[in-house]
């Protein structure tokens, strides 16, 4: 038996070309809540927006927590919830160092030394990221397992949505996971 | 042709990325054309200035320093 490998005579153009699509934007999604990880994500993600790059960081997991109020009480449902809550407190103010963290003495010295270099805190870095339009996304998975409601979470985000809304603004966009 | 400058902002002091963005931030007020006179000491940003000029066809058009100070000035695109 002798098998025929013909080449089709037309490849099949695809509508749009890759190129074509690019936008130029970038995705990140965070999911660490490291305080030197949120961090860089931030400043990359004011800095595309800043270069007029759209910009969508969706938030997910420990990624999550800097978006969290810094005056959030005790909330969730059921003791699972509530002691994640307390162990957890998120809010870019309660950040944790991955490394050299010596029980929040870590965090405190970097914070310092920012302000010294004049470097600009978490909580700027969000706050500007939500004027210069950068699209925030609390993922609505993460805030259901954690208990965490829209009110617990800073103002100026989007609404919460799930991976598939994350993954289209990934389409020609150059994207990170941080 | 006589250059006037609309805005000078001051980001002397300030870290990446706060020279770049604050610089976008200002544009925004500005009208096509107008010029931006922007001071500053990171020394990254003179990278910067020249790679975000680049990015968003805002024209960097004379990149200048005196002592510490850098100073940047920018035409907003057209």
């Amino acid at each position: 038996m002798t098998l025929m490998l013909e080449r089709p005579t037309e490849l099949p153009i695809p509508e749009t070309t890759i190129s074509e699509k690019k936008t130029g934007g970038l995705v990140i999604f965070a999911w660490s809540g490291d305080l030197d990880r949120v961090w860089p994500t931030l400043i990359l993600a004011i800095t595309a927006a800043a270069a007029g790059k759209p910009v969508t960081v969706f938030f997910t997991f420990w990624g999550l927590f800097p978006l969290v109020r810094n005056d959030r009480g005790i909330t969730g449902q059921g003791w699972m919830q509530k002691m994640l809550a307390v162990m957890n407190r998120g809010g870019t103010a309660n950040l944790k160092l991955s490394k050299m963290n010596f029980f929040g003495m870590g965090p405190a010295m970097m914070k310092t030394l920012a302000k010294s270099h004049k470097v600009a805190s978490p909580q700027e870095l969000l706050e500007t990221a939500i004027d210069m339009g950068v699209k925030l996304i609390p993922c609505q998975m993460t805030m259901d397992l954690m208990g965490l409601t829209k009110a617990d979470l800073i103002d100026g985000l989007q609404e919460p949505a799930g991976a598939a809304t994350a993954l289209e603004a990934t389409e020609g966009a150059t994207t990170l996971f941080i | 042709m006589t250059l006037t400058i609309a805005r000078t902002l001051d980001c002397k002091g300030l870290s990446c990325p706060m020279p770049i963005v604050k610089t976008a931030q200002a544009l925004r007020q500005l009208a096509a054309g107008e010029l931006i006179e922007v001071l500053a000491t990171d020394p990254g940003s003179v990278k910067d200035f020249a790679a975000w000029s680049k990015m968003t066809g805002n024209e960097l058009v004379e990149t200048g320093q005196e002592g510490v100070v850098l100073r940047f000035l920018l035409k907003k695109k057209g």
